[in-house]
């Protein structure tokens, strides 16, 4: 097995990405830039009940109407566009009912994609979409997750007669036992407010068709173009070598843009039905209705804690509403799995008890948002933790400090049914000790509250699993990929191109890969360029999903730069006559002992121009690597978030005084990207936290359709976030030895806010039990208004 | 999100606008900011025949000097409002707004016309319209009117403002007394869930001349006369706190919205009270 290597600068050092000015110029590349000649722009009429019947489509008008060229609908399409399912095969039990890019006979959400019309502009599109009439019968329609599995709720899809998709039970150890035993019992509930990662670019997709040769190209924003490459094969029926997906800049991704979108199917199969360039672009109103959503939760949990306070167990019970159908193609079940298999993962206990139940409703699908499930589980966990603290009369930090796993814990088999190799929890509690001088802190928060405010401390410990293997999806019978690939080329003057399989949404991944091959091979930063989000350019390999690119990806990069290196030492050796063993490449020139003897640049030039020079060797320049996670499911972060809240309990608000993020990963390639992935990924957990709710009526009609209503947090609402990453060795199995930290920081960021909320209500005789903690829920939660 | 199909029109003249809006006045609408009326295009929740653009007629922006007081022409930007040295002098109320009213960017180009003319009931202008005693000056080809802010809003986004009016200015009588807007809002720059606009003048612990103007909390700007006039009348305004703050739950007309239940909105209507009192005070501190 590979393990961590020394690693030189500029790994390890913080540097901006190479792109932020040509963006911050306004010189991006954005999917919406390019309009193909001879190209057709697309509106979808979209359903406007959450359940019904569609008794008829008349389009004449539409088709009429000046500029349009086309109005299709699901029978349209169905000659040369299949079906789908989003099942599962680590889920058999899964009811997955089976789903068409746009509704045939019956709508299931409001938003959802009944027609697309094409015409010469947007706007006409959208003039021409009014015309579409569509009579529809509306059917009784659910919302509400609770709603969904009562007695009598109509049955949104006839293969699940009580609206529950799947139910996973966990059970392992004497639950019933530790529960009779303990000490103390707490018991809580929570829901959490359905959200979406509304990125700063919305979905858009241009696709061409070349139908003498069957070739479909793609430019989309998309964050795994090898996935869309292959499924856009499979379901329209062409080679997969005949299609080609590539995207330019992308504006964030967060999960959003992971899945396949029945209206992207849409438009590809309208490009080969027209023979035209087809181009779609979401706005904002229907990225609302038709991105993925997500985290929409009722749990209620009970932690038993003996007299030393030590945890014993802890029981889940998880609702999750996943929407009208099972995403496509990773299916909506994967969440539960995080909930339950994350449940108590920074701490020691015996016994744990899970049921979840995954229920469809009439609303958008729910997909992988940022954290995938994980901020679930630390909020719950997080929660009962500190309601077991506060149970046996321990200050909540002393708690933890009992509870903790440490290194003679591992590698430790959690009752919740995970194994985790490696966490770093004293590491990392030593390092928030050091950051933050807790004891001023608990004084400060004493002191507030003697002068009648009211303040909250809230500090979560987190688990964040990243770099999944490729057991999850690969033995689940899903085609995604846990692989990434690089490929290295020595161009003439020196400079390497290197297409790496990894993309980039603005988090920084190919300036990551720039690093660590311009450490790998030994050439300055400023020589390598770094090529990705092109399924033609680059060899198969996952993209961005569950907190990859550096650690996979990066590690593909690191062993494809050591072999070209290795091939630039041989062939030096070749022209020096000397022992390669005894050059080194740094620089981008060749050294022996006595300094330096030639540049990359020279040998370059002789490699590709007078080949001959080396003696019967053909100079290959240009080598590739490959690299998946085999050795486990996934590599873990630990660290810890801190959040210290003033609540004016007049208004109900909460104002952020200070947010902290303790963080370990192994090495980190670049601290300055690293920080601001944990600070991004932190405003959205904030967000979700206090004031993100995708809120809709109780027949299924959304509520929160502009930015006006789904309230995200604005730059003037957070605290300075601060960032501590604590020390730690690199995570064995790898060169590289780092796990991904994309999600960090939504996993604990809302857990860290709700607990100092309640610790500042509890004074008061206050809680709150719903997330996002809007004024109403506040002063509810504090007896002023009936909630 | 593109607009439906309308006709745009410019009028580089007051009179050119009110010859198209005698004309076209029940299918027009008028471009001002375009702070409310560009995204209500795109959403297509506007669906007029025809816009009249008002940006380049002169004469409409900007504070001047009348016989009792003030007039604010129709084009004056809010971030004009906020600096303006007769707006500070005569109707400082306004000026304390402007900071709750969105963010920036939409204070540079959001007019008070169109704020006072929309009807928004969340909207701050309007609530010191009417708790100013403002007039609002309406013109159309037949002639000049002025009606009091207090009897201009009808319903949400509806006003009494004719089809073939244009708000050209607002009039504010001067006013001394102390002015304190305060909102409860989900973030800075949201639409408030409940806001006040509160003008009194402090005297020791009393206040006097007290006008109490709700916005957001109901479906027009709402006047608390009777939790104005417990506060008017007492020695120590602020203990008669918890006695105005009932009278202006009782009277304030509270509704439901997503954001807030009605409960909610009762709740902070006497919360907020508090905060104004305690802002008229403030500002009374040499």
């Amino acid at each position: 097995m590979t393990e961590p290597v020394t690693i030189d600068a500029p790994v390890g050092v913080p540097l901006p990405t190479a792109r932020s000015a040509r963006l911050v110029n306004g010189a991006g590349r954005f999917v919406a830039d390019a309009r193909p000649a001879g190209g057709l722009e697309v509106a979808f009429v979209r359903s406007a009940h959450a359940s019904a019947r569609i008794l008829s489509i008349d389009a004449a008008a539409a088709r009429a109407m000046p500029g349009v060229a086309a109005v299709l609908t699901a029978a349209d399409l169905a000659p040369i566009l299949k079906s789908f399912r989003g099942t599962h095969g680590a889920f058999p039990d899964l009811v997955a009912p089976r789903q068409t890019a746009l509704a045939a006979d019956i709508v299931r959400w409001s938003g959802e994609p009944v027609a697309l019309v094409l015409a010469a502009s947007r706007a006409v599109a959208e003039d021409a979409a009014e015309l579409v009439e569509i009579d529809y019968d509306p059917l009784p329609a659910v919302a509400d997750p609770r709603a969904a599995v009562a007695e009598g709720a109509p049955a949104i899809h006839p293969e699940a007669p009580d609206n529950v998709a799947l139910t996973l039970i966990h059970e392992k150890g004497d639950v019933d036992a530790a529960f009779a035993q303990a000490a103390h019992v707490a018991e809580l509930a929570f829901s959490f407010g359905r959200v979406t990662g509304v990125p700063l670019e919305t979905r858009g997709i241009v696709a061409t068709y070349e139908a003498g040769e069957r070739r479909l190209t793609v430019s989309m924003s998309h964050q795994c173009p090898h996935q869309m490459n292959v499924e856009f094969a499979g379901l329209l029926g062409l080679d997969v070598e005949k299609v080609r997906v590539s995207c330019l800049d992308v504006g964030g991704g967060f999960g959003v843009k992971q899945q396949l979108y029945g209206d992207e199917l849409a438009v590809c199969a309208a490009a080969m039905l027209t023979g035209r360039p087809v181009r779609f672009i979401a706005d904002r109103l229907e990225s609302m209705v038709s991105d993925i959503h997500a985290r929409e939760h009722v749990v209620t949990g009970r932690i038993a804690v003996d007299g030393e306070g030590r945890i014993l167990a802890f029981d889940i019970d998880d609702l999750f509403a996943i929407g009208a159908y099972s995403q496509y193609p990773r299916s909506s079940a994967g969440e539960i799995r995080s909930v339950i298999g994350l449940a108590g993962a920074p701490y020691r206990f015996c016994a744990m008890r899970g049921r979840a139940r995954v229920v469809f409703q009439n609303k958008p699908p729910s997909g992988h948002y940022r954290g995938v499930g994980h901020p679930i589980g630390c909020a719950v966990t997080e929660g009962l933790v500190d309601a077991g603290a506060a149970a046996a009369g321990i200050d909540p930090l002393e708690f933890r400090r009992i509870n903790l796993l440490t290194a003679a814990d591992l590698p430790y088999a959690s009752p919740n049914g995970t194994t985790f190799p490696r966490l770093t929890f004293p590491q990392c509690l030593d390092a928030l000790e050091k950051a933050v001088d807790l004891p001023a802190v608990h004084r400060d928060v004493a002191a507030g509250r003697a002068e009648g405010r009211c303040l909250g401390l809230g500090i979560v410990a987190f688990v964040e699993q990243t770099s999944r293997g490729s057991g999850f999806y690969g033995d689940g019978g899903v085609a995604v990929s846990s692989r990434d690939s690089c490929t290295i080329r020595l161009e003439p003057t020196g400079g390497l191109r290197c297409l790496s399989s990894v993309t980039e949404q603005g988090q920084g991944s190919e300036m990551g890969v720039t690093q660590i091959v311009a450490a790998a091979v030994g050439v300055p930063l400023e020589r390598v360029e770094v090529v990705t989000g092109d399924t033609a350019a680059t060899a198969q390999g996952g993209g961005t999903w569950g907190s990859r690119c550096l650690a996979i990806g990066g590690e593909a990069a690191w062993h494809a730069g050591r072999k070209l290196r290795t091939e630039i030492l041989e062939l030096a050796g070749s022209l020096l006559q000397a022992d390669p063993a005894t050059l080194r490449l740094m620089d981008g020139a060749i050294h022996d002992a006595s300094g330096a003897r030639m540049s990359l640049a020279d040998l370059a030039v002789t490699a590709h121009y007078r080949p001959h020079a080396f003696g019967g060797r053909h100079p290959q320049l240009v080598q590739s690597a490959d690299y998946s996670p085999l050795d486990g499911p996934f590599r873990a972060g630990s660290g810890f978030q801190l959040s210290l809240v003033e609540v004016d309990v007049e208004l109900g608000s909460v104002k952020l005084l200070r947010h902290v993020v303790v963080h370990e990963a192994g090495r980190i390639v670049n601290p300055l990207l690293a920080d601001e992935q944990i600070r991004g990924a932190v405003a959205q957990g904030l967000g979700s936290a206090l004031f993100e709710e995708l809120t809709f009526d109780a027949e299924g009609q959304p509520l929160a359709t502009t930015l006006a209503d789904y309230r995200l947090p604005e730059a003037s609402d957070l605290p300075d976030i601060e960032v501590v990453h604590a020390k730690a060795p690199p995570i064995p199995g790898s060169a590289l030895g780092a796990a991904g930290l994309g999600e960090a920081g939504t996993v604990g960021a809302a857990a860290a806010v709700f607990n100092a909320v309640n610790d500042a209500l509890a004074p008061y005789g206050g809680r709150v039990s719903a997330m996002p903690l809007t004024m109403g829920r506040i002063l509810a939660g504090l007896g002023r208004v009936k909630g | 999100m593109k607009p439906a199909p309308f006709e745009y029109r410019r009028a580089d003249t007051r009179e050119e606008a009110l010859s198209l809006l005698a004309e076209h006045g029940e299918d027009a609408e008028i471009l001002a900011g375009g702070q409310s009326l560009m995204p209500l295009l795109a959403m297509r929740l506007a669906r007029p025949a025809m816009v009249i653009d008002i940006n380049r007629i002169g004469g409409l922006a900007g504070v001047t000097e009348i016989e009792d007081g003030i007039s604010v022409g129709a084009l004056t930007r809010h971030r004009e409002v906020a600096r303006d040295a007769l707006v500070a002098r005569d109707a400082p109320v306004l000026a304390k707004a402007v900071p709750h009213i969105a963010h920036h960017g939409i204070r540079n180009r959001g007019t008070i016309g169109g704020a006072l003319s929309l009807g928004d009931p969340a909207a701050e202008f309007p609530a010191c319209a009417v708790a100013a005693g403002a007039r609002l000056v309406l013109a159309s080809a037949a002639g000049t009117r002025r009606i009091a802010a207090a009897d201009y809003y009808l319903a949400p986004f509806e006003t009494a403002r004719g089809p073939e009016d244009l708000l050209v200015a607002a009039e504010f009588p001067a006013d001394g007394r102390g002015a304190a807007v305060v909102e409860a809002a989900p973030r800075a720059g949201d639409y408030a869930i409940v806001g006040l606009v509160a003008l009194a003048r402090p005297s020791g612990a009393r206040l006097r001349d007290v006008e109490l103007v709700y916005f957001a909390a109901g479906e027009r700007p709402n006047p608390a006369p009777a939790a104005a006039a417990i506060l008017a009348a007492a020695d120590d305004a602020r203990a008669a706190l918890a006695e105005a703050a009932e009278a202006a739950r009782r009277e304030v007309e509270t509704i439901a919205t997503p954001s807030a239940s009605a409960a909610v909105r009762r709740h902070l209507v006497g919360a907020l009270l508090g905060r104004a009192v305690a802002a008229l005070f403030e500002g009374a501190r040499p």
